[in-house]
């Protein structure tokens, strides 16, 4: 059986499509990041206290919040716990503010909603499951690790490009990646989950996942480049690409139904881990034929038209 | 080609035992038990508290200093340097520095002879254009006293978490902050009595009681004439349960340290009321018997004494008689107050205070139910893809499941190896690992495929597939471990568990996809005629 004997599509010729699809996603992520709802940060980087309550019964938002307000605890921010599989249908995630977390009353935030529920929810009865305190001083150093591991990420992944092909397959290859983690942030944003410290660990593997994918593309790019002197940029490009298509969109599609499995099976703790691998698995693979490899083709082209000399080595266009 | 095969096949053989091993050991109670007993469970997994906590080391600066100026006072009273004043102009902005005034001048040789002595060594003297000196503590000194008391921190809560029998726990160092002590507790799940438990190792010190008790530090100032002396400082505290809080005029300088104890234990006095009776060291007892005569209620200015924990008052006390190094301290203590006090005084108490910056607990039910989830996640995951290699690969699909199956044994026995912590995460990497485990297979299979394509005998076409593809494979492989590898620096410990699986799936990868599934090829070429088609 085989799904992708021999294609020969014209990947390069659709760039304006895929320029317009990304731009859809792209945009409106960013919109959401910047007027609806933000980027919503988890506990880990915003600091605060988070509780994760399992009752007995279904939960009722309205009492508990009469529950919290009559105890004094304000600010409660109540959202049911999304899992796919219908395992925590009747968990609730309580999250309060960083005030409530402070260096010299770590515990206050915690005890407020454990009092608050243990005095007035009367419902049903509950178990605390898991708690994260966080406070500031915590928050602050979660988000520098963030940070530099994502800039090292990078960095690192540009100096390795750098070394095995020329600096245009880094840079291009980088511009594809910044695209596939803006999307999945976007994603995360317009479905206002949260972004924890195992989200970013995601985004970081689907980093290096999406450089893997480009790089399989790239590798075959230089070698039929280095075969034939006679055909176009463009057309080496799109050949490189039917030619790995088979594997790329096999590969991409295992790796994919593992981590479906991961999202319906693998349970509520590590929803937001999961989703952010489903997303990142399938921009990835998008990415390197659609974003990446124009890419490549487009700075050539650039040159070209600035006289310069092209620095991939390929023939000019045959113009006829 | 035959005997290369048996040795390879013997090989492959005996990698499987081995880290077959490394998952069951020797399996003993059931297999379930065994790999439980070789695979340390996070405590995402098994329920527990984790605690990131705060040294304020710069305290330690300033009771070492405040020791010093005790200390400098008395040595200058010894060479005969009278009415010179020793203190710390700025306690709180600069805790190191102590500033001595007043030195009559015909003493002061005599002086500089006490400040260069070996005790203050730790110190740099300067003079200032007033006349009087200063001594401040050398930064490599405070270096010292921070990484000792860090050290002794670490300790003591060692010891008190020890003797609360809380199975497996790590106290360590935390890597990401300054000062930051890491407590890991398995199977402790509210985190309000764990932090009680801790809390319960703050720091104490016992002060001289200047006065009686005020309502407010404001009728404390009104009281002295709107100022503190720089060698007394205020302090809330409430003596007893549902007693309103207070505040005191203390001594700055304690008579005696946490450090100081060497015993306590809960006792009772005669009229039947719960005291501690504490035995002090040597030194401490000799310095502890001074204070304790001069003040006691037969003297001529009898006095009481504040115990000090955490920075607040907890108990006053009257001096009965004179106490050298053991004695009892009697207040309004309740059976239980007693117990834990004695408790920690004898465990010894903090030489700093502690906050706390994180704490995160899981219960054991959502740690038992992410284990069942990922694990079934996995296996519907593993089921998935190696039902697709069957029917798109045909004869080939099987070699790739073999090679799937053989990696994750090696994955999982490389945990069992290295005692590294599988945590939720991990069991994601572990899921990752199959589907990125199986694009090697896949790269390889294609590129055979393209072979036979264009007219090479299978042989030949399963030479050029593992050539061709084993570049590729590695720089893949290469890219992923270097990200691994950040993520494994730059995380706490679920995500390092997401890394260490994910390194070693890739590793383990590396040696199934290529060698283990081309061996299989050349066995099953082997057996076949030449220019005979291939299963793929």
């Amino acid at each position: 059986m085989e799904l992708f004997r021999s294609t020969s599509i014209d990947w390069l010729g659709k760039k304006w499509y895929f320029l317009g699809f990304s731009l859809i996603f792209s945009v409106a992520g960013l919109l959401s990041i910047a007027f609806w709802h933000y980027i919503p940060l988890g506990v880990d980087f915003k600091g605060g206290t988070q509780v994760r309550v399992a009752f007995a019964q279904t939960p009722n938002e309205e009492h508990i919040r009469a529950a919290f307000d009559k105890a004094g605890v304000h600010d409660a921010r109540i959202q049911r716990v999304s899992d796919p599989s219908g395992n925590a249908a009747n968990k609730v995630i309580i999250s309060l503010p960083q005030a409530t977390a402070a260096d010299n009353a770590h515990d206050a935030g915690r005890e407020g909603v454990e009092g608050a529920l243990k005095s007035n929810y009367k419902d049903s009865a509950f178990t605390i499951e898991q708690v994260d305190i966080v406070g500031p001083t915590a928050g602050k150093q979660l988000q520098k690790q963030a940070v530099w591991a994502t800039v090292y990420s990078l960095v690192g992944m540009l100096i390795y490009l750098w070394f095995r092909f020329e600096l245009i397959y880094g840079v291009a290859a980088v511009v594809a990646v910044f695209h596939d983690t803006l999307i999945t942030v976007g994603a995360f944003s317009l479905t206002n989950q949260e972004i924890t410290l195992t989200v970013i660990a995601a985004i970081l593997t689907l980093i290096g996942y999406s450089m893997n994918d480009t790089v399989v593309v790239f590798d075959r790019i230089r070698e039929n480049l280095a075969l034939s002197r006679r055909e176009s940029l463009s057309d080496v490009v799109n050949r490189s690409i039917n030619q790995t298509l088979s594997r790329t969109v096999l590969s991409s599609g295992l790796t994919f139904l593992t981590v479906v499995s991961l999202y319906l099976f693998g349970g509520e703790v590590l929803h937001g881990f999961s989703f952010a691998l489903v997303i990142g698995i399938l921009i990835g693979t998008y990415s390197s034929i659609a974003v990446a490899a124009p890419m490549l083709v487009a700075y050539q082209d650039w040159r070209g038209a600035r006289g310069k000399r092209a620095s991939l080595p390929a023939a000019k266009k045959v113009r006829t | 080609m035959g005997k290369n095969l048996t040795g390879k096949t013997v090989f492959i053989v005996a990698v499987l035992v081995v880290f077959l091993y490394g998952i069951f050991g020797i399996p003993h109670g059931g297999l379930k038990q065994s790999v439980l007993n070789r695979i340390h469970l996070g405590l995402d997994l098994k329920g527990g508290t984790h605690l990131v906590l705060e040294v304020h080391v710069a305290e330690a600066v300033g009771s070492e200093t405040d020791r010093d100026v005790a200390r400098l006072e008395a040595d200058l009273q010894k060479a005969g340097v009278t009415g010179a004043t020793v203190g710390k102009l700025d306690p709180t902005g600069a805790p190191a520095k102590i500033t001595i005034s007043g030195v009559p001048t015909n003493k002061v040789s005599d002086a500089r002879g006490v400040f260069t002595g070996n005790d203050y060594a730790a110190y740099d003297i300067a003079t200032n254009a007033d006349g009087s000196t200063s001594m401040t503590m050398k930064l490599g000194a405070i270096r010292d006293l921070g990484i000792r008391t860090l050290d002794t921190s670490i300790e003591t809560i060692r010891e008190r978490i020890d003797k609360l029998g809380v199975a497996e726990p790590v106290i360590q160092k935390y890597g990401l902050g300054e000062n930051q002590i890491l407590v890991e507790l398995p199977g402790v799940e509210d985190p309000g009595r764990v932090e009680e438990i801790i809390q319960s190792t703050a720091k104490l010190s016992i002060h001289a009681v200047i006065g009686t008790p005020y309502e407010s530090e404001q009728a404390a100032l009104t009281a002295n004439a709107g100022v503190i002396p720089p060698d007394a400082m205020l302090m809330h505290g409430s003596v007893s349960a549902g007693s309103p809080d207070q505040v005191w005029l203390l001594k700055r300088v304690s008579e005696v340290e946490g450090t100081d104890f060497r015993d306590a234990q809960p006792s009772t006095d005669q009229n039947g009321r719960p005291n501690i009776h504490f035995t002090l060291t040597t030194e401490a007892g000799d310095r502890f018997y001074k204070y304790t005569s001069e003040h006691s209620q037969s003297s001529a200015t009898p006095g009481s004494m504040a115990i000090l924990l955490d920075n607040k008052v907890r108990e006053v006390a009257s001096i009965q008689s004179a106490i050298r190094d053991s004695g009892e301290i009697t207040g309004a203590f309740t059976k239980p107050q007693a117990e834990d006090l004695s408790l920690m005084l004898r465990t010894g108490a903090l030489p700093a205070s502690i906050s706390y910056l994180e704490t995160r607990t899981v219960g054991p039910s959502l740690g038992a139910a992410s284990i069942r989830q990922g694990v079934y996640a996995a296996i519907a995951g593993m089921a998935a893809v190696m039902l697709f290699m069957l029917v798109y690969y045909k004869g080939a699909g099987i070699n790739a499941d073999l090679a799937l199956m053989l990696n994750l044994l090696i994955l999982l026995g490389f945990m069992g190896f290295s005692g590294a912590t599988l945590t939720l995460p991990g069991i994601a990497g572990v899921i990752l690992t199959i589907g990125m485990g199986v694009d090697s297979n896949v790269l390889i299979f294609e590129r055979i495929r393209e072979e036979m394509r264009s007219g090479k005998t299978a042989a030949a076409a399963v030479q050029q597939g593992f050539g061709h593809a084993w570049i590729t494979i590695v720089d893949t492989h290469v890219t992923t471990i270097v990200s691994a590898a950040i993520l494994f620096l730059f995380g706490t410990g679920p995500v390092k568990g997401f890394a260490v699986t994910l390194v070693f799936g890739l590793l383990a990868n590396l040696f199934t996809a290529v060698f283990v599934s081309r061996t299989i090829f050349d066995a099953i070429l082997a057996k076949k005629e030449r220019g005979a088609a291939l299963s793929i």
